[in-house]
């Protein structure tokens, strides 16, 4: 399960109807509840760098989350997950998220953007250990 | 010594520690130092030949060692290193035009 608050859920969405019709990206810092779920505390918005096919591609600079995992820490948040947009797709992973996804035990949150409105928005695990073997697996969304 | 930043996912693999204290005059050196430690952790970061694998992104500081001189990168006492699985994805190509 993903835990996360109004102001965050609504943050991440508005993000995709910014970058509209590009796809947005970013990350969620948290922690692991006692449950099991990831509890999100914060968010960071970072910058799609696939300037060749924004509309159906997003990458994170990993120096951007070098930064983003410092900064954390200094909050004792760890990364928990992350968020992209689909623009004018469904809330759904597609082949490339799956194979593009190595963050086991992490969240994978995608918005569908519908004619620049974010509509639906799922989350997936990253289930698995091993690259062979994963699967991206629904889960709930808690917005507290 | 340098500290080792393990990203959540591998974590499980270093008794759950965020960081790990190496030695090791080369970032290559300091990451084969981190699997001798913990060696359930070597084929998530390493191909069976040996090489780190294309999504693990290594940073010595703010610097992807890749634009510097790679494994053979020098590490100087204090140095942070980051380990950094990619994050990419996107609408599939198939339905991406549909």
């Amino acid at each position: 399960m993903l835990r996360l608050g109004q102001s965050h859920y609504d943050a991440l969405r508005q993000h995709g109807q910014e970058t509209y019709p590009y796809e947005s990206c970013g990350v969620l810092l948290g922690h692991v509840d006692e449950d099991g779920a990831r509890m999100v505390t914060s968010i960071a918005r970072c910058t799609n760098t696939r300037t060749d096919t924004p509309q159906n591609r997003y990458h994170i600079d990993p120096g951007e989350l070098v930064r983003i995992q410092r900064e954390g820490r200094e909050r004792q948040e760890d990364i928990v997950g992350f968020y992209h947009s689909h623009p004018d797709h469904p809330a759904q992973w597609s082949e490339t998220d799956l194979a593009e996804a190595h963050w086991f035990g992490c969240s994978y949150v995608i918005t569908s953007v519908q004619k620049g409105t974010p509509a639906m928005t799922n989350s997936f695990e990253l289930t698995g250990s091993e690259e062979v073997a994963k699967k991206l697996v629904p889960e709930e969304i808690a917005v507290i | 010594m340098a500290k080792i930043h393990i990203p959540t996912p591998l974590r499980q693999y270093v008794s759950k520690q965020p960081s790990v204290e190496v030695k090791g005059s080369t970032v290559g050196e300091a990451l084969h130092g981190l699997v001798s430690q913990h060696p359930d952790l070597r084929r998530h970061l390493y191909t069976e030949e040996g090489k780190l694998r294309a999504f693990v992104n290594i940073y010595l500081n703010d610097e992807d060692v890749r634009y510097l001189n790679k494994e053979a990168t020098a590490v100087e006492d204090g140095d942070n290193i980051s380990i950094v699985p990619s994050i990419a994805g996107g609408t599939s190509l198939a339905s991406a035009g549909g």
